[in-house]
């Protein structure tokens, strides 16, 4: 049967720093398929007695750039595979079906990140942006500390030009003069956050299980349809 | 060769070679200790006083069994190595339930019988052929590690067919669908393999 996703050997263009614990690598693939905003690349690492290890990382950027990938990655101390991702790199995708969002599902959307959960979720935001979609959009965004916020600046801009809004919780330490929220995800926090976008907002949830439970639950209670509330998770075992 | 194209300075973190462990590892996959959670959607909370296990499709005479019926049946320990196609390996996991030879043996199936569509709530289903499931490859687990299953793993009841992928250990199961032909389930229509062995890496569509 024909594999219908063969490995490729990307070559790592650029790297930059997100946060201190996160970067994002542009990878450049010579056989480029535009991926549907929420997919996913697995990541294969060879060693030279044929041993090889493989993970899955989300793609950030958005198919209208061609060509190419941005991969965020986590970097664990430990990390089996992440500390290696810096030269070229055996990478097959784009992979996955469900947590996928673009213009042909549009409607209100209601964005729900826990920490590096994230990624997937920019990669719908970018795409919104670039297709020049005017759905309303929000994003509830937790994260340990302001430093820890990736995108920030981009989200910043993203969410001054068109009809988006980004509330974020820093639930272990928040800069002076802080006017966001200060806790962990609650039914009143999506309560007031997916309330504008009404009941046909459909939901992407990604994060640490604990979040994403809470969130998914959450969402339910305040008055979405579970068939309107997609999840995935971005846990210690992604990297 | 994209097959072995080799990282300078990689060697992995793995499981001593020929250890008994690095031998249970299926290709691209790696061990963990703790017990990932995936799934697509918000966790169902069906009460046990409406939950029920169905036997159907073609069978003579489809069955269906309440909580506690289904808890009157016998039930075996099951201690299994498991692998999810997010590339995690647990191994030793502990299950108490019900073997799925024992279920069948409440129905009589058709000549016709070749496949299984497990079904969810929440609207979950995946395909099994049925020789996967049968001759002690397969169970209803109602209990993980000595508790009862807790709801983000799958309980009250979830299909534990350990030998494929675990996406095919349809969380929240609530029966089987016996069918002639193959039909995809939920997984396999966006871009999952059909059938799902680890140590063939069937991963994805094609694979």
């Amino acid at each position: 049967m024909k594999r219908l996703l063969e490995w490729q050997i990307a070559t790592v263009k650029a790297i930059r720093p997100e946060t201190p614990d996160v970067k994002t690598l542009t990878l450049a693939l010579p056989d480029w398929t535009a991926h549907r905003p929420g997919q996913h690349y697995d990541v294969r690492l060879t060693a030279a007695d044929g041993y090889s290890a493989q993970r899955s990382y989300s793609v950030a950027s958005e198919p209208e750039r061609t060509g190419e990938i941005d991969l965020t990655v986590e970097r664990l101390a430990d990390g089996e595979v992440s500390r290696f991702l810096d030269d070229a790199v055996a990478v097959r995708g784009p992979i996955g079906g469900y947590f996928v969002w673009d213009g042909s599902i549009g409607g209100p959307l209601l964005l729900v990140a826990g920490g590096s959960g994230v990624v997937p979720l920019m990669a719908m935001l970018r795409h919104r942006a670039a297709a020049g979609i005017n759905d309303p959009a929000r994003l509830l965004y937790s994260a340990r500390t302001y430093e820890q916020i990736i995108y920030r600046d981009e989200l910043e801009a993203l969410a001054r030009k068109d009809g988006l809004t980004v509330s974020y919780a820093l639930t272990r330490s928040q800069p002076p003069g802080w006017k966001g929220y200060t806790r962990r995800i609650d039914d009143a926090m999506l309560r007031e956050v997916s309330g504008p976008l009404g009941p046909d907002a459909l939901a992407y949830i990604c994060g640490p299980t604990a979040l994403v439970e809470v969130a998914a639950d959450g969402l339910e209670r305040v008055g979405l349809p579970a068939e309107h509330i997609r999840t995935e998770r971005f846990g210690p075992t992604g990297p | 060769m994209p097959d072995r194209f080799v990282t300078r300075g990689f060697v992995g973190r793995r499981e001593p070679l020929g250890s008994d462990q690095a031998a249970r590892i299926p290709p691209g996959q790696h061990l963990v200790k703790d017990f990932p959670v995936l799934s697509a959607g918000p966790t169902p909370r069906t009460p046990l006083a409406s939950w029920s296990f169905k036997i159907e499709g073609l069978v003579k005479d489809p069955v269906s069994w309440g909580w506690d019926d289904f808890q009157r049946l016998p039930a075996q320990e099951f201690t299994k190595d498991i692998s999810c196609v997010t590339k995690w390996t647990k191994l030793d996991t502990h299950w108490r339930g019900v073997s799925v030879d024992t279920l069948l043996e409440h129905v009589e199936l058709d000549r016709r019988a070749a496949f299984v569509t497990a079904f969810s709530d929440g609207g979950y289903t995946t395909n099994v052929p049925l020789p996967d499931l049968i001759d002690g490859q397969a169970f209803v687990a109602y209990e993980y590690e000595g508790k009862p299953l807790a709801p983000e793993h799958g309980g009250p009841a979830r299909l534990v067919v350990p030998h494929l992928y675990f996406w095919k250990s349809a969380k929240w199961v609530r029966g089987l669908r016996v069918m002639e032909r193959d039909e995809p389930g939920f997984w396999e229509s966006l871009g999952y393999n059909n059938h799902g062995d680890p140590w063939k890496e069937e991963r994805y569509t094609g694979d």
